[in-house]
């Protein structure tokens, strides 16, 4: 369980990495913390001719509050947002799915544009982003562009970053004050990957009121009227409904449908509580 | 002369019953530990294996890159070498030959075919990745079903089908009228899944030559370093004085590391033909994929009882998946051998019939995993046991209390004439049902939980019956037979002492365990006294620790050894007291004679520096002992426990959380009960994973599926419960110390204990499982199932 043989770079700028994986013409592989690259790196699945490890880039740990949004940047981890040395309070849920996400090892060194770009169906950032209506900032040769949350991921391990650009920074917009939120995570065990995610958004303030269906084979479910899914009420599921959506996106076998209904459901009653969500 | 153990010596802050902490931990703790893979040795080259990426296959060539031909080598530069027999003298066994480096026929994926060797491991992977296979593959035999079809494809063709062995046993009368007779029976049919071992050190092996004492040395991660040694040479075509065998810390064993290894004999041939030192390290992903080697039964199983619920009667084929090749030394028969024998467990069960095969498979072999065959029989017969309690309408407790041996008939013969050797069952079974509050729970049923999930309670009750003897292991035929387990008792010239024992500790506490009872008979204080193992050159020959069998007897040979030492201690003593040797005691260090007394030390300063001191006609053997012990019967002890569980299902995701866990268990006297503590919840979490999480899927074709630990899933410390130990101390009258082997209790009855919690929650659903493990997919499959009904 050793890597091939493979050449190193450390770019000091983020337009240096892309230039770097320009240069690289598709044998050029982007390494941050290494949570899912590493492994992938030992087990011989991947040959890279050349890493550019992007973890000494500064503006890839930069943060930012503005009026209206939460820009992270994407070099930063797990472990940075679950213990709050970046302070993601306008955002509740951005601490509590930090906190679930792996194990503390993995959350010390796995970076949350790393997941996003690597887009495993499971993963936890992928399953959330979309549905707090975040845009994402990339970096490539020819400039910077945003690209909506919802439609980065293309497919399972796909996305529409091309070969030479680098996530920057990920925009998330804040809540307003009466909006109420559901996530929940279904896992095998403690630190495993999910076996289904959902979330639910209401926030009546922005006119939003979304859900996630997320961990199925490809990129999550957006809903983003979701009142026709959950009832206006957010506890009326349309079950029918439901489980033709997730027929669509190939889960057909009924344990793995109860499981994304019981996730959704669960979801839409936490946002719906009379209790604050934590 | 008199040196009688003063009762039960509770009252000796260090002797046989005292929790002293462990004198191995300061260097674990401190990251001190010496592993196989913390030892350098300058020079030192890497190997990686190439292995097959098919079940079966005919081998046709190994194509090794002009390049790589002296640093790549197969079966061919191999030839010399005998392959691995374990051949078991049971009438009707099929020997299987397992080859070195694989040639003409490969039989399991993962199996060895050519070893590269580099300065470092990723430069020997390279090289792995470039030796090409030319192979036709075969269908292959993934599992028993396939195996015992009649147009199977065969495992060794020479055979003619695929089954080493059958044990057949039928006791106490005739099955086929209790069938027709019985009240109640139900049938089961049970699976266990094939899984892991997963210590947290891998294999290792570290071979290199001595020049200096002419030996070949082999440095490996082994519970058993004589058996190794004494296979190495019969494979290398060597005198055993030739190899060493060296086991130094060893991080887990299980099973795991109790047998002679194909890489430890590659590895030897290596070093001796390069002359340089070579090193081994299995990685996650051999492990994985080329080992699950452990626990996959079948069982199709009746019992038969009366009205009340009395059993009347057990029958059962069951099929144990052995893989390719029978394993040095514990052979492909054993587990099969151990389901027949065990299956009765620790019931008066009058008639009893059981056909058990060892099927052969395109899998690896199959090792022993701590508890060896009882975790899937413990299963089996308290999965039956519930149900015939269902059907008589009684709790699962009052049906086993109808059928367990009670105290007054110890020592008990069972139907099998196994010999329980002592203990209170029924007692064991009402401590654990108090512990659990069994009531209470059953009252907090009638209501729905608050957060919608169902609870259940289950039990699970077994004997381990550890330490067989001579008399057990001779009857099974096998290549290597315990006998006299041996101890060496040494002072030194200053006083202290040195103990040498041939068993091993891999996370047992043996040096501190050891050390206890050598203090218990000598008084010395456990920190200055040493006990040394896993050395061919340094301790007396044993087969190692396995089966439970290390405080029994390598604890009995170490007080056999106290014993004589303290003999020859006193005999100097009263000399230099001017008394009669009959007349000193000895103990806590000193000889005392009336109101006099020496020490240990001015004791070894007359034998080894001030001779002109001893007595005339001294013991000329000196300070050192080497004892044998063997139980006065060795039958085997009989630890046994019941295991209670209450968890909670979720049954819209079909997640099962275990809210309480009781173990009530009665391990004898216990040398140091924190330390069997400490056995119990670490096999009890390992029976956790094979309840709710361990499996290795095997595809059609014989490919493991889990080839990392994001698929292969192992209990985690969010997992376990905080695990509540009671215990009860029934000693064993045939033990030194009356102490029972208790390594292996905790991983047998989770799986059961689990099952039945789970089933007696889904009850009302109409639900009920026998498999393991219980995954959230066959408890929300079988429940949605259950709702179209």
């Amino acid at each position: 369980m050793k890597p091939a043989p493979f050449d190193y770079t450390r770019p000091a700028s983020v337009s240096e990495a892309a230039a770097a994986l320009a240069a690289g013409e598709g044998g050029a592989k982007l390494i941050a913390g290494g949570q899912s690259l590493g492994p992938m790196l030992n087990l011989r699945l991947v040959q890279p001719r050349l890493l550019v490890d992007v973890a000494g880039i500064e503006a890839l740990h930069a943060f930012e509050e503005t009026a209206d949004a939460l820009r992270i940047g994407a070099g930063i981890t797990a472990a940075n947002i679950e213990d709050q040395r970046i302070d993601t309070g306008a955002v509740p849920l951005l601490q509590r799915v930090a906190a679930g996400i792996a194990y503390r090892a993995v959350r010390n060194r796995g970076t949350i544009g790393g997941s996003l770009c690597h887009a495993d169906p499971a993963a936890d950032w992928v399953n959330l982003m979309p549905a707090l209506g975040v845009r994402y900032e990339l970096v490539g040769p020819s400039g910077r562009r945003t690209v909506a949350a919802a439609d980065f991921m293309t497919a399972a391990f796909e996305t529409v970053l091309a070969p030479d650009e680098v996530l920057e920074t990920v925009v998330i917009p804040k809540p307003s004050a009466g909006a109420r939120f559901g996530h929940v995570k279904i896992a095998r065990k403690t630190g495993k990957f999910a076996m289904a995610i959902a979330v639910v958004v209401s926030d009546p303030g922005r006119g939003v009121f979304r859900a996630l269906i997320g961990a199925t084979h490809g990129r999550p479910l957006v809903v983003e009227e979701a009142a026709s899914l959950l009832g206006s009420d957010g506890n009326t599921p349309d079950t029918a409904r439901i489980g033709a959506l997730l027929v669509e996106a190939g889960i057909t076998e009924p344990a793995a449908r109860q499981l994304h209904l019981t996730a959704l459901r669960r979801a839409a009653a936490e946002a719906f509580s009379k209790a604050l969500p934590s | 002369m008199s040196m009688e153990r003063s009762g039960h010596a509770r009252a000796d802050a260090s002797g046989v019953g005292a929790a002293v902490l462990r004198k191995e931990d300061a260097r674990f703790l401190e990251g001190r530990g010496q592993y196989v893979a913390d030892i350098r040795l300058p020079g030192t080259l890497e190997v990686a294996f190439v292995r097959s990426p098919v079940a079966h296959a005919r081998l046709k060539a190994v194509h090794v890159p002009a390049d790589l031909e002296r640093r790549v080598f197969t079966a061919e530069d191999l030839a010399d070498m005998k392959p691995i027999r374990a051949a078991t003298a049971l009438p009707g066994f099929k020997h299987s030959s397992e080859p070195v480096l694989a040639s003409g026929k490969i039989r399991y994926v993962g199996e060895i075919i050519a070893m590269c060797v580099a300065p470092s491991r990723a430069e020997a992977e390279d090289m792995a990745a470039r030796v090409g296979l030319d192979y036709e593959e075969l269908p292959a035999v993934a599992d028993v079903a396939r195996a015992m079809a009649p147009d199977a494809p065969l495992v060794h063709e020479e055979w003619g089908d695929n089954v080493f062995i059958t044990f057949s046993e039928d006791a106490g009368g005739d099955i086929d009228r209790v069938a027709a007779e019985a009240a109640i029976t139900v049938t089961r049919e049970i699976r266990t899944a094939r899984h892991c071992m997963f210590p947290m050190e891998g294999r290792g092996v570290l071979a290199h030559m001595d020049a200096r004492l002419d030996f070949l040395t082999v440095i490996s991660a082994t519970q058993m370093p004589h058996v190794v040694q004494h296979g190495l040479a019969e494979c290398l075509g060597l005198p055993d004085g030739k190899v060493r065998v060296i086991s130094p810390d060893v991080g887990g064993g299980f099973g795991y590391k109790g047998l002679l290894l194909r890489e430890e004999v590659a590895l030897a041939w290596l070093t001796r033909r390069l002359g340089v030192p070579v090193r081994w390290l299995e990685d996650c992903r051999e492990h994985l994929t080329a080992n699950a080697n452990c626990r996959e039964h079948a069982y199709a199983i009746t019992g038969y009882a009366d009205s009340e619920g009395r059993l009347l009667g057990l029958d059962c084929v069951a099929h144990v998946d052995a893989g390719a090749y029978s394993v040095y030394p514990t052979s492909s028969a054993l587990e099969a051998a151990q389901v027949a024998n065990l299956l009765p467990g620790p019931y008066d069960l009058p008639v009893y019939r059981c056909r058990s095969h060892a099927v052969a498979s395109n899998k690896c072999p199959i090792l022993p995993y701590r508890g060896v065959a009882r975790t899937g029989v413990c299963l089996a017969l308290e999965t039956v046991l519930d149900a015939i309690a269902v059907e008589a309408g009684i709790e699962p407790w009052e049906l086993r209390l109808r059928n367990l041996v009670g105290p007054e008939r110890m020592p008990f013969e069972n139907v099998l004439k196994k010999h329980f050797d002592s203990g209170d069952y029924p007692q064991c079974l009402r401590r654990a049902v108090d512990a659990i509050d069994l009531p209470a729970i059953r009252e907090r049923q009638k209501a729905p939980e608050a957060d919608g999930r169902r609870i259940g309670v289950g039990l699970a009750i077994f004997c381990e019956q550890g330490a067989h003897g001579t008399s057990v292991l001779a009857s099974w035929g096998r290549p290597v037979v315990p006998g006299y387990e041996q101890a060496t008792a040494r002072l030194t010239a200053d006083g202290e002492l040195e103990i040498r024992v041939g068993t091993h500790s891999h996370g047992q506490g043996h040096e501190t365990t050891y050390a206890q009872i050598a203090h218990e008979i000598l008084g010395l204080p456990l920190e200055r006294i040493k006990v040394f193992q896993g050395d061919t050159l340094l301790v007396p020959f044993s087969t190692g620790t396995w089966g439970s069998r290390s405080i029994v007897m390598g604890g009995g040979a170490v007080a056999e050894a106290s014993r004589a030492l303290a003999l020859r201690i006193g005999a100097i003593g009263a000399w230099l007291l001017q008394a009669e040797a009959d007349a000193v005691e000895v103990g806590a260090g000193m000889v005392r004679g009336g109101e006099a007394s020496v020490s240990f030390g001015e004791v070894a300063r007359a034998w080894y520096l001030q001779p002109q001191q001893l007595p005339p006609g001294v013991d000329t053997t000196g300070l050192e002992v080497t004892a044998g012990y063997r139980a006065e019967r060795d039958s085997g002890t009989f630890s046994y426990a019941t295991h209670a569980a209450l968890v909670a299902v979720d049954t819209e995701t079909g997640l099962v959380e275990i809210l309480d866990y009781v173990v009530v268990e009665d391990g004898g006297v216990l040398v140091n009960p924190m330390i069997v503590d400490g056995q119990i919840t670490g096999g009890t979490a390992q029976g956790i994973g094979t309840g709710l999480f361990e499996a290795m899927p095997f595809d059609s074709e014989g490919q493991p599926l889990a080839s990392t630990l994001l698929d292969y899933l192992l209990p985690g410390a969010a997992d376990v419960p905080d695990i509540r130990i009671l215990h009860m101390e029934t000693p064993s009258p045939y033990t030194a110390f009356g102490v029972k082997g208790i390594g292996e209790g905790g991983a047998v009855a989770p799986p059961a204990a689990l099952v039945s919690a789970v089933n007696d929650a889904l009850r009302p659903l109409g639900v009920a499982f026998c498999d393991v493990p219980l995954t959230p997919d066959a408890i929300l499959g079988a429940i949605l199932a259950a709702g179209e009904r």
